[in-house]
C-alpha cells in the first residue's frame, strides 16, 4: 500500500487531533485540569522518570495542547515541538538548553523589538551574550561566530519591514560553525515558508500572531527539526551529558531525533514553569484549521494595499517584498512564492508628524501593538514596539521615525484602501 | 532495503507480527534506556526476555536473564540489540546460528552495522538500524503524541483507552510515504558538501 501524501490543508485540520476515546467527541476536547491521575506509584515512576509516554500536570504537558503540539510540528515538518506561554517564553526556553553563562549566540539585527529587547538586556543576566549580524550582509553572520558561539537566530520574514531572509545562506554558516540555526517563523508561518525545509534546526513561533491568527491568545512554540546531531561534541551539555535531574539520563541518547524538543520540555518548561493554558491552546488549534484560507487573503491584501500605497502623492515609500520593485522580491519569489506575508512598513513624506496622523485618523485600522489578527491594524514602531532602541538602532532595525506598520487584515481590500485614503488626503 | 528511511508499514509489520522479543544488553538499572525500552514492550504485551551475561541469575521485571542467545532454549521471533555499533557483529552471528532462525534483527537508536545487516538480510531475516521499537511503537499508535511528537500519521477513528498489557493499534493513515523523514534530512545534511 503505498501512502497518500496529504497536503497542508489536511494537515491544518487533521494533524494530531482524532476522536476522543472516551466521549467520541470530534473537536479536540479543552482538558482544563491541572493534574493526571497515575495508575499506581510505578506507573508514577516511570512517568517522572520519563520511562513512559503518559500525562502527569498541564505545566509539563496537557493533551489539548498536545494537539496543538503535533499539529504545528507537522505543518513545519519537524520531529516534535512544544507549546509555552508566549513567543519570547519560546526563546528563553530554547536559549536556555543551548547557552551556558558566558556563551554565546549570534542574531540577526532586524528582529521583532521585544526579541532585541530580550536578548539585550534580559538575557545579558543570565550570561547569555548575543552578537549581532546584518541579515543582508551574510559575512556578518560568519564574521561573528567564535568559539563560544552556540545557536544563530534569525526572522524568515523579518519584523517590522517584511523583508526576507536568506534562510539557506545563513543555514550554511551555522553547518559550518557546527551549530543549529534558529528560525523565528511568525510573520511567515509554515503556509508561506518552511524553514526546516531550508535548513533551519530549531523553528519557533509566536502562536499569538498568524497561526492563532484571531487575536485572542498569547502562546509560542518551539519545533523541532530532528536535524542536529547534539552527540557530536560537548558544547550542548542539556542535551548529551547525563542530567541529574532525571538520575543520569542522557537526553540525546534516549530521544534520538526529537531529543531537542523533549529537552525544552523536561528541563526548560518543568523547571521555568511559562505553560500555555488548554483553553488558549484550543482558541490556537481552532484558528490553525483555517490559517491556509486566512494566508491567502491577507497576502492578497496586502499586496493591493502595497500597491496603492506606493502610487500615493503622501507617500515616500513602501516596503513590501511582494511588489516587483522591492529590494527583497528576489528573495520572496524564492522563499514565499505563495505571497510575501501582511505585515510591511511604509513612510510619509510628511515625516513623524504624518505618521501620527494618519494613525489617529483611520477608521477601520486598529492602533496597537500586535500583529497577524483577522482585523487590520496599524502602529508607529518607532513610538512604541521600538520605542527603547536608540535612534540609529531604530534606523537599523527598520523602525525609521517616519515609519507606519500596517497587519493587513482579512477584510474587503476595497474597504482597507478606503480608509487609508480617506486618512491620508484628510 | 533502504536503511537510511524505512516506510511505516516495514516498521508497522514487523511490530505487527513479532510476539516474542530477546532483548541484548538489557539493563537492570532502571535509569538505562533498555530498561524502560524493555518495559513498555512488555507492558505492550510482548514476551520480552532480557539477554546479559552480566546479570544471569537475576530477574528483569519477572524475567530470568539469560547469558546468551542459545540459553533462549525455545524459538524467539526478533533479536533488540542494545549494544553500540561496534558489537553488532558478533550478536548477528549468533543470532544466525538459532534454530529456528529469529524474524528480526533490530538494532536500537545510534547503532548501525550495515555489514551485519547484510549478513542478517541474506539469510532473510528483516533488518531495522537506527530506531527505537518503543519510539516506533509509540509513534504509529500515537501515543506518542502526548509528548509533542509528531507521529506522522493521522486517524479519524476513535482511538482505544491504553491499558496495561494492550497491544496498541498501529495501523493509521501514515503521512508522507511513511519513510521518517527526519532522517532523511539529518542524513542528507551529515553528507559533505
Amino acid at each position: 500500500m503505498t501512502d497518500r501524501v496529504p497536503g497542508f490543508s489536511t494537515l491544518a485540520v487533521h494533524a494530531g487531533a482524532q476522536p476522543d476515546p472516551t466521549t467520541g467527541a470530534r473537536a479536540t476536547p479543552i482538558y482544563q485540569t491541572t493534574s493526571f491521575v497515575f495508575n499506581d506509584a510505578d506507573h508514577a515512576a516511570s512517568l517522572f522518570g520519563l520511562q513512559a509516554f503518559g500525562n502527569i500536570y498541564t505545566r509539563i504537558g496537557n493533551p489539548t495542547t498536545a494537539v496543538l503540539e503535533e499539529r504545528v510540528a507537522a505543518l513545519e515538518g519537524g520531529t516534535a515541538a512544544l507549546a509555552v506561554a508566549s513567543g519570547h517564553a519560546a526563546q528563553v526556553v530554547v536559549l536556555q538548553q543551548l547557552l551556558m553563562p558566558g556563551d554565546e549566540f549570534i542574531a540577526a539585527r532586524k528582529l521583532y523589538g521585544g526579541s532585541i529587547n530580550q536578548f539585550t538586556h534580559a538575557f545579558k543576566s543570565f550570561g547569555w551574550n548575543v552578537a549581532w549580524a546584518d541579515p543582508d550582509d551574510i559575512g556578518s553572520f560568519e564574521r561573528a561566530v567564535t568559539p563560544k558561539t552556540r545557536a544563530i537566530f534569525i526572522e524568515s520574514i523579518a519584523n517590522p519591514a517584511g523583508s526576507i531572509t536568506d534562510i539557506e545562506a545563513i543555514a550554511e554558516v551555522a553547518r559550518k560553525a557546527g551549530v543549529p540555526l534558529i528560525v523565528d517563523n511568525t510573520l511567515a508561518t509554515p503556509y508561506l515558508i518552511r524553514p526546516i525545509d531550508h535548513g533551519a534546526d530549531i523553528v519557533v513561533h509566536s502562536l499569538t500572531k498568524f497561526l492563532g491568527g484571531h487575536g485572542n491568545s498569547i502562546g509560542g512554540i518551539i519545533v523541532d527539526a530532528g536535524t542536529f546531531d547534539w552527540s557530536k561534541d560537548s558544547k550542548y551539555p542539556m542535551l548529551c551529558e547525563p542530567r541529574p535531574e532525571y538520575h543520569g539520563i542522557r537526553i540525546q541518547e534516549t530521544f534520538g531525533n526529537f531529543a531537542f524538543a523533549i529537552a525544552c520540555r523536561v528541563l526548560g518548561l518543568r523547571d521555568l514553569g511559562p505553560a500555555i493554558s488548554p483553553f488558549n491552546a484550543f482558541l490556537i488549534l481552532t484558528g490553525i484549521e483555517t490559517l491556509p484560507l486566512r494566508m491567502q487573503k491577507h497576502c492578497e491584501n496586502a499586496k493591493a494595499v502595497a500597491e496603492f500605497l506606493s502610487g500615493h502623492r503622501a507617500v515616500a515609500a513602501v516596503n513590501y517584498a511582494g511588489l516587483a520593485d522591492d529590494k527583497y522580491n528576489k528573495l520572496a519569489r524564492k522563499y514565499a512564492p505563495k505571497g510575501a506575508g501582511a505585515v510591511f512598513t511604509f513612510g510619509l513624506k510628511g515625516g513623524y508628524d504624518a505618521g501620527v496622523s494618519l494613525v489617529s485618523k483611520l477608521k477601520l485600522f486598529s492602533h496597537l501593538a500586535n500583529v497577524g489578527d483577522t482585523r487590520s491594524l496599524v502602529i508607529h514602531p518607532a513610538s512604541t514596539t521600538h520605542s527603547q532602541l536608540d535612534d540609529a538602532a531604530k534606523v537599523k532595525s527598520g523602525a525609521a521615525p517616519e515609519v507606519v506598520r500596517l497587519s493587513i487584515g482579512i477584510e474587503d481590500k476595497e474597504d482597507l484602501i478606503a480608509d487609508l485614503d480617506q486618512a491620508l488626503s484628510a | 532495503m533502504n536503511h537510511d528511511a524505512y516506510d511505516d508499514d516495514y516498521i508497522r509489520g514487523i511490530l505487527n507480527g513479532v510476539k516474542s522479543i530477546a532483548m541484548v544488553g538489557a539493563s537492570p538499572v532502571n535509569v538505562r534506556p533498555s530498561y524502560f525500552a524493555f518495559k513498555y514492550l512488555a507492558q505492550r504485551g510482548y514476551d520480552m526476555i532480557p539477554v546479559n551475561p552480566g546479570h544471569v541469575g537475576k530477574l528483569l521485571l519477572g524475567k530470568p536473564f539469560v547469558a546468551a542467545l542459545s540459553d533462549i532454549g525455545g524459538p524467539v521471533d526478533m533479536i533488540d540489540i542494545f549494544r553500540n555499533s561496534s558489537h553488532i557483529i558478533p550478536v548477528v552471528e549468533e543470532a544466525l546460528k538459532l534454530t529456528p532462525l529469529p524474524k528480526v534483527i533490530w538494532m536500537q537508536l545510534g547503532a548501525r552495522d550495515d555489514a551485519a545487516a547484510g549478513k542478517a538480510e541474506a539469510a532473510g531475516l528483516k533488518v531495522v538500524m537506527n530506531r527505537c521499537p518503543k519510539i516506533e511503537y509509540g509513534r504509529l499508535s500515537s501515543e506518542i503524541s502526548w509528548m509533542g511528537v509528531n507521529s506522522r500519521t493521522l486517524s479519524s477513528k476513535r482511538a482505544p483507552i491504553p491499558t496495561q498489557g494492550m497491544r496498541l493499534s498501529l495501523n493509521r493513515s501514515s503521512l508522507g510515504g511513511g519513510e521518517t523523514a527526519a532522517s532523511n534530512r539529518a542524513a542528507k545534511k551529515s553528507e559533505p558538501t
